[in-house]
């Protein structure tokens, strides 16, 4: 039990997916204007992160490593992500057209981004057993919800503000997340078990 | 002249790092040093060279409906080709870039080029087109970490520049790289909006 919590409390705040690893930044820029598609694209990357590594952790010790082929893991996950993100949209549009209108959009930009094929990855280098890679991908997921919540919260207010003409958009959002980087930082003391 | 001018176009006009913000995740997790930074560049630029060509050498007979998963598929190819040379004879590096490596083939640059370029060019041009683009994030990412080298621990490429006491860390930590960045950027929307 003490693992789980450690990883849910590492996931989400010592090691954000997005201040702490640099995974996930082009959604963390591109869609973090609004704070409404901000929770959007982050209900997506939880689901999608979720069945992912359960799929790509299920492939990589029932296939790959009795097959010895490890080295084929960038390719098949990548595939398997592919085809995954894909899938999901038709069976969502088909099955649940409700949450098909709040996450459609976001769906198909989860392919290329890069925290979902990084946690599948890194839940392999870490060597967790199903149970804890399943907590990891949704607690990342929920810590990149939250940075991606905390940032259009702040960028919907920068809007409004006179900022320099050079520094409008890109470079004032990147100052921002680099200050917000170092709150997060603050969590960086806290250990468990 | 009209090659020239395809890398003058990569490196400048279209640079991936500064005028298209694309890789933003290798740009910002590898450049807490000049030297990691301008290797994950140069590995970048090798698999996009690659890609490049490749995809343009089979783009005729790729059907169109399904080109994205071919390219992806090419893409990863080369990336595990990196990976075992580096873990071959780069164990170190390989060490140090960790996650980025097999994360190359999410790199938005490599696929955005296949696309935008390599499918509709000779394999000369494409070629071209990946050292181009390829030298334009390498230089953006050794620029980056020279920065973050220099003004978080006194150092350009290991060699001392002041004291290690009058650097600040916070630079070579994670919030430095987004600071770093994104003033980075601003100076260079400076530049661009003075020169026309």
């Amino acid at each position: 039990m003490l693992t789980y919590i450690s990883i849910i409390v590492t996931a989400i705040f010592v090691n954000n997916i997005v201040f702490a690893q640099f995974l996930g930044i082009c959604p963390f820029l591109g869609v973090s204007k609004k704070l409404s598609s901000a929770l959007g694209m982050g209900a997506a990357v939880t689901f999608v992160m979720a069945i992912a590594t359960c799929v790509t952790w299920l492939i990589q010790h029932l296939i790959l490593v009795p097959l010895q082929l490890a080295y084929m893991q960038t390719i098949v996950f990548i595939l398997v992500i592919a085809a995954l993100v894909q899938m999901l949209e038709i069976v969502i549009k088909k099955i649940a057209p409700v949450l098909y209108q709040a996450l459609g959009v976001f769906l198909p930009l989860i392919t290329t981004n890069c925290a979902v094929l990084g946690v599948a990855i890194l839940v392999v280098q870490k060597g967790f057993n199903f149970g804890e890679s399943l907590v990891y991908a949704v607690s990342t997921a929920i810590g990149f919800t939250l940075a991606l919540a905390i940032f259009a919260g702040i960028r919907e207010h920068l809007e409004l503000m006179d900022v320099p003409d050079v520094m409008r958009g890109v470079p004032i959002a990147l100052i921002c997340a680099g200050i917000l980087a170092m709150a997060f930082m603050g969590f960086s003391g806290i250990t468990i078990g | 002249m009209n090659k020239l001018r395809i890398i003058y176009n990569g490196l400048v006009t279209e640079n991936p790092t500064f005028v298209l913000l694309l890789g933003m995740c290798p740009t910002l997790g590898t450049t807490g040093s000049a030297m990691t930074g301008m290797s994950m560049g140069l590995a970048t630029m090798g698999v996009l060279i690659c890609s490049n060509a490749a995809i343009s050498a089979i783009k005729s007979v790729v059907p169109d409906r399904v080109r994205i998963p071919a390219y992806i598929v090419v893409i990863a190819t080369f990336v595990t080709l990196l990976q075992m040379f580096m873990q071959a004879y780069l164990p170190s590096l390989n060490e140090s870039l960790g996650i980025f490596i097999p994360l190359i083939v999410v790199n938005c640059i490599l696929l955005g080029r296949a696309e935008a370029y390599a499918s509709k060019h000779s394999i000369v041009d494409s070629l071209l087109d990946g050292v181009g683009i390829g030298l334009g994030f390498t230089v953006a990412l050794t620029l980056l970490g020279t920065i973050r080298e220099l003004l978080g621990g006194g150092t350009i490429f290991s060699l001392r520049v002041f004291p290690e006491t009058y650097g600040s860390l916070v630079f070579v930590l994670a919030p430095g790289a987004f600071i770093a960045l994104g003033f980075l950027i601003a100076f260079i929307n400076y530049i661009r909006k003075r020169s026309c």
